[in-house]
């Protein structure tokens, strides 16, 4: 799921201000917390009161998509509303608005949320914890399912830095686990040092490097449903 | 020891195996570097060399290649050139090396360097491309083998320097520490700076573990100026903590003694009681070959501090 915090009303109006009807777009996909029909109702209402204090009239409406980051559902869900609006006010993760501005070319869709991270949800500790960093080169199975990209805030290979003290960082004022001595400790348990000891070269940050691009599976692809009517 | 030869002078008196002293020198923000210089000067006959620190606690300050080639050229002090990993990536360490080493710096210390977060540019966003283990497989590269990570050839003349790595006798979970150092020097590393001690039994513990490896160790000591470093140092340097007898002298030298003069005779006096016979049990009784004493802005410590190993 992808962690997102919702912006503040000003900076959500100051986006909206040149426009006068909206359309505000939950989203029921893996946002956290929830961005459904609900918020997205008070959203519209917070921005038309927001209008009414600036003197003026903010007509909007507010749906909310299963999930807006597929093209189809997206699509098919804002399509019957697109023409009566001058914008749209997005309530999902990046993913989310950068798809709507790319379905419809013609609308200029707004974020009213801030992308945080991909998360796991950690109930035990009342947590949204951060495991993945998607680096494009696996290296839990050797650091005992504890990830140094995503956990290290140095994103180490090779850690702990000198930045931990007693097993937290300094990052954050040793309020957080040192990602490393989470692995050494580990390791360590499942008599497993032979891999903490290992020197781990460069990264190829390639793997890393956005924009990230994967064909679908060509089952699924537009062309190859074209093909097969064409037959 | 490895195979690499001694480029440095400081690595050539380590090899003799006489018990030496590195100094610290701090630039900050600042153009005008004549204090560096000043500061060299102070203690160029006390120490063999003299690390030059890069952006410490994730500070924005002058470069530390500059100075270091400085106090080089004008002082006469060879350098340690403190590098961290924070700043630059392997084409901006790659680049910056070569150049040092165009300048005639032998002495490199290969940090990973406190988080930007700490410092007073905190939305700053950190590189870390390489940690400082792969910092120093990246100097081995272009040291023993004349390339880049990549094997793309330097095409003229050779870096020839020594590879220093820092280690943390403070560091808890200790096991985990020592390891690190392990795998750092299995990759090039010729010989170790430690952050501060001022545990004794501590300090001589962690050399003990550490001289498995077989790769020189200078101690870290941090002579304390003033009772306002010290409780800065023990409340906001990770995981260490001063003595609190020693803070207490030193507190106490500062409420009771007004005249300037003789509160700085009182405080050096407390920091020699604590020092001398600090650094005569590491010499005596630890493989240690010598101390990295971080008397920074507190040259006037080092004769009376060093003269009786000398």
């Amino acid at each position: 799921m992808i962690i997102t915090k919702l912006k503040d009303i000003d900076e959500i109006y100051e986006m909206i201000k040149p426009y006068s009807k909206i359309l505000i777009a939950g989203c029921d996909g893996c946002c956290q917390p929830p961005r459904s029909i609900n918020e997205a109702k008070i959203l519209g209402q917070m921005l038309e009161l927001k209008s009414k204090m600036n003197g003026k009239n903010l007509t909007w409406k507010a749906i909310t998509v299963l999930r807006q980051c597929d093209d189809r559902i997206a699509g098919t869900t804002v399509r019957p509303y697109i023409d009566e609006y001058e914008a749209i006010v997005s309530l999902a993760c990046g993913l989310g608005v950068s798809m709507l501005n790319r379905i419809f070319e013609d609308t200029l869709t707004f974020p009213a949320q801030d992308s945080m991270f991909g998360a796991s949800e950690n109930h035990g500790d009342n947590l949204y914890e951060q495991y993945c960093d998607t680096c494009g080169e696996c290296l839990l199975g050797e650091t005992a399912g504890i990830c140094p990209v995503a956990s290290c805030a140095k994103g180490l290979h090779n850690g702990p830095c000198g930045g931990q003290v007693d097993g937290f960082c300094e990052v954050g004022g040793y309020k957080y686990p040192c990602a490393w001595i989470q692995i050494y400790e580990r390791l360590k348990k499942f008599n497993r040092l032979d891999l903490f000891n290992k020197f781990r070269p460069p990264k190829d940050y390639r793997l890393m490097t956005s924009p990230g691009h994967l064909e679908l599976i060509q089952e699924y692809t537009n062309a190859i449903e074209e093909e097969e009517v064409e037959k | 020891m490895g195979n690499r030869p001694a480029f440095s002078n400081l690595m050539k008196e380590i090899k003799t195996g006489k018990f030496l002293f590195t100094g610290e020198l701090e630039p900050t923000k600042m153009v005008d570097i004549s204090e560096i210089i000043h500061s060299a000067e102070a203690m160029k006959e006390y120490v063999v060399a003299a690390n030059v620190t890069d952006g410490p606690q994730g500070m924005a300050y002058v470069n530390s290649l500059i100075p270091s080639y400085l106090v080089q050229e004008k002082v006469g002090l060879e350098t340690v050139y403190q590098m961290t990993v924070r700043d630059r990536n392997r084409i901006a360490l790659f680049g910056d090396i070569l150049a040092a080493a165009c300048v005639g710096i032998k002495n490199v210390l290969a940090l990973t360097g406190d988080h930007s977060a700490l410092g007073d540019n905190p939305g700053a966003k950190p590189v870390f491309d390489l940690d400082s283990t792969q910092f120093v497989y990246l100097l081995s590269k272009m040291i023993d083998e004349n390339t880049d990570v990549y094997g793309n050839e330097i095409e003229t003349g050779k870096v020839e320097m020594n590879v220093a790595i820092a280690a943390n006798p403070n560091a808890s979970p200790r096991e985990a520490e020592i390891l690190k150092v392990g795998r750092k020097v299995a990759v090039g590393a010729d010989y170790i700076q430690t952050q501060t001690a001022f545990d004794i039994d501590d300090a001589k513990d962690f050399i003990k573990e550490l001289s498995r490896y077989n790769c020189p160790i200078l101690l870290g000591l941090f002579p304390l100026k003033n009772y306002g470093i010290a409780s800065y140092f023990d409340k906001y340097i990770p995981g260490v903590s001063v003595p609190k007898d020693l803070l207490k002298s030193l507190k106490s030298a500062k409420k009771s003694i007004k005249d300037k003069k003789e509160r700085n005779k009182k405080v050096d006096e407390i920091n020699l009681e604590f020092f001398v016979p600090f650094i005569r049990e590491i010499k005596k009784s630890t493989p240690a070959a010598g101390i990295h004493c971080m008397a920074v802005h507190y040259e006037r410590l080092f004769e009376p501090l060093l003269k009786d190993f000398r």
